[in-house]
């Protein structure tokens, strides 16, 4: 009894402890699931290729994504694009440079470049749009879509779901508010964490982007394929760490079961 | 240790070798030889998980550096590096980031072990404050290194805690300023940072031998608090504890490893994936859970300098605790009062921690209030009282016999 009392004590130390703070989003993220969840999930390679196409004709117009590199997209345990497909994307890009006399110029990307960004810096992005659109190279770990210490437990923070249920969240300005939206120009999305008025307009629109496979193509679907997308930008390293991480607890179960017999046997004359 | 070291050296060189340096002699008596009570059960594992997560804390920490920037532009950038680029980095970096939870979920088993059989009274007052003493150093050097990745919650956590030296009456602002190195957060104390992060971790080392020392003149307390009589009470540290420390060591790995493999973002927090921006503040800055009693008594105090001061006091308070509890008995086990009113006592310090995880609604405070107050009664009020108001159970006559009944009460 008093074993178990301290085990949960020391358990609810633990998680009560993380619980956080609410956020200002007026709506938790929609719960959709993805092909990456749990301890087993893999990213599905064709649904980040069709993200990542979802990136560059829509996102990145604004947003930057600067901690990733071309190269990245041929890694194993991402999209799974050729070396030689990356190399032709990578050249679709312009990267600004300095030629050889050192007088600015724009010259085409290389596998090596980190995907350029579409303001110089984050004033001029700022002057553009009132605050800079924030780097997505990590925005599915730096947003949650839920809280709760449990919820967050079993289900993580939700960062993709936040992703996918801001870009299909969209929705009338209730009645009420209409003035307010006159007054502030933005746009009304629940899902969004600084409060229900947004700057960025609704980014995506029904056949917006056309993927070489031939996969649907309506809001719903791109919001998906982007969010899964940016779940990878964001831990390109996950795949090879739950493969570890199976490997590691099959060793260490082991391990901890021979040392437990060899204690209770040495253990055996003394009780 | 008492007695001459049973350890012979059998060659020429050994005998040679002993007689300029006798650390073989050392080890052999201190490592292996040395008497521990028989009757230890796991929550006594903690000590040498501690003194195994210190050394995966140093070399995880090692492999970072050789990666990281310590500069404001630069740092965010490199720790994503480290990420993305270096081989296992994401290894190293989920390993020690994760590691400090695990430190701290480890030195609080410790240390409520320690308070519940009583392991502080005498003789072993010394060692319970260089325990204290650790238990501070490990906060300040996980703070130090929570700043080192430069997100949003780095800075910002760097802000409020720094900035509480600022109540210090007179000379406050010139403290802050002196360990800020400018005049606000920026370069300056993200170097400085650096360098004591690094540093500390061995400062901790070498008073966890001092800590390892004051245990081996005393030897360890256990179960029933009742000193050691003679050699039936006791057992060879190896391999009777190495086999079970071992054992508890790999379990622990295992719980490590759920967090770092399945969970490593969990204990964090999402804010600090957002580069650190002076200029925009977090919706709640809260600090890492580890913190978070501490930091609900802070903020249960309205005037900053108490508050500040009722927060460190919440701390040092232990290291009275050996003058403060009145009973003669050591172990919980036997005091029905006092084994009732730890748990009370624990239920508090968890619950301080929710409080100091939430955001400071006045429900909140006044519920933070009330249990700060507890915090503090346990300690000046119901520690010295029960122990002179309570009559214990009776006592067994050694650890050799209480082992015995059991097993006899098991069969």
């Amino acid at each position: 009894m008093k074993k178990f009392a301290s085990l949960l004590i020391a358990a609810c130390a633990l998680l009560a402890s993380t619980v956080l703070a609410h956020a200002e989003a007026e709506k938790s993220a929609k719960g959709i699931s993805y092909s990456f969840e749990g301890p087993f999930g893999k990213f599905d390679k064709a649904q980040l290729q069709r993200g990542y196409k979802v990136y560059k004709e829509v996102c990145s117009a604004c947003h930057s994504m600067k901690y990733v590199a071309f190269r990245n997209l041929a890694d194993a345990g991402g999209p799974g694009f050729t070396a030689e497909q990356v190399k032709a994307l990578a050249a679709t890009f312009k990267i600004p440079d300095l030629d050889s006399k050192g007088a600015p110029m724009e010259r085409d990307g290389l596998p090596s470049d980190y995907f350029p960004s579409p303001f110089p810096n984050e004033a001029a992005a700022a002057a553009t749009y009132g605050a800079a659109p924030p780097d997505l190279s990590l925005i599915t770990k730096a947003r949650e879509g839920w809280h709760g210490t449990f919820n967050q437990l079993w289900n993580g923070i939700g960062g993709p779901q936040y992703v996918y249920s801001l870009l299909t969240g969209f929705e009338d300005v209730p009645a009420d508010l209409v003035e307010e939206q006159k007054a502030n120009g933005k746009y009304y999305n629940p899902y969004f964490m600084n409060g229900i008025w947004i700057a960025m307009p609704p980014p995506l629109s029904d056949g917006a982007v056309t993927f070489d496979d031939g996969a649907p193509n309506k809001v719903d679907d791109m919001a998906r394929d982007v969010s899964a997308f940016l779940a990878w930008t964001a831990e390109p390293k996950m795949e090879e760490r739950k493969q570890t991480g199976f490997e590691v607890m099959i060793y260490l179960i082991i391990l901890a079961g021979l040392l437990y017999a060899v204690k209770k046997k040495i253990w055996a004359d003394i009780h | 240790m008492s007695g001459p070291s049973k350890y012979q050296p059998t060659s020429a060189i050994g005998k040679w070798f002993h007689e300029r340096l006798p650390i073989v002699a050392f080890a052999k008596d201190h490592a292996m030889d040395f008497p521990t009570p028989k009757n230890l059960n796991y929550w006594w594992t903690f000590g040498g998980i501690l003194a195994v997560m210190l050394v995966v804390q140093i070399i995880t920490g090692v492999v970072l550096v050789m990666h990281y920037t310590p500069h404001v532009d630069l740092a965010f950038a490199s720790v994503e590096h480290i990420m993305r680029d270096v081989n296992y980095g994401w290894l190293m970096r989920y390993l020690h980031m994760n590691g400090a939870s695990m430190f701290f979920i480890a030195v609080y088993i410790h240390m409520f072990r320690g308070m519940y059989y009583g392991s502080y009274k005498a003789p072993r007052e010394v060692l319970w404050m260089i325990g204290v003493i650790i238990y501070l150093i490990m906060m300040a050097t996980a703070f130090m290194g929570y700043v080192l990745p430069w997100g949003q919650m780095s800075f910002w956590g760097a802000k409020v805690i720094t900035n509480l030296f600022s109540a210090i009456p007179f000379v406050g602002d010139y403290v802050t300023t002196w360990l800020w190195g400018g005049y606000s957060v920026d370069n300056p104390t993200l170097n400085r940072f650096f360098s004591l992060h690094y540093l500390l971790p061995f400062v901790l080392a070498g008073i966890v031998f001092l800590h390892i020392w004051a245990l081996h003149v005393p030897g360890n307390n256990n179960p029933t608090g009742i000193s050691v009589k003679g050699p039936q009470d006791t057992v060879p540290f190896h391999p009777y504890y190495t086999m079970k420390d071992g054992f508890a060591i790999v379990v622990f790995f295992i719980f490590y490893g759920l967090f770092v493999f399945y969970g490593p973002n969990y204990l964090g927090d999402a804010v600090n994936y957002v580069p650190a921006n002076p200029l925009s503040t977090p919706a709640h800055i809260k600090p890492e859970w580890y913190y978070l009693p501490f930091y609900a008594i802070l903020r249960s105090i309205p005037d900053k300098l108490f508050g500040v001061l009722a927060m460190f006091s919440s701390i040092l308070i232990l290291l009275f605790l050996p003058w403060l509890d009145t009973s003669r008995v050591r172990s919980g086990k036997y005091r029905p009062i006092f084994k009732l009113e730890f748990w009370v006592f624990a239920a508090v310090c968890v619950a301080l921690g929710f409080i100091g995880s939430r955001p400071p609604d006045p429900t909140y405070v006044m519920w933070g209030q009330i249990l700060t107050v507890y915090y503090f009664g346990h300690f000046i009020i119901l520690l010295p009282l029960m122990g002179l108001l309570e009559t214990p159970k009776p006592l067994p006559s050694s650890i050799s016999d209480d082992v015995l009944a059991k097993s006899a009460m098991a069969k």
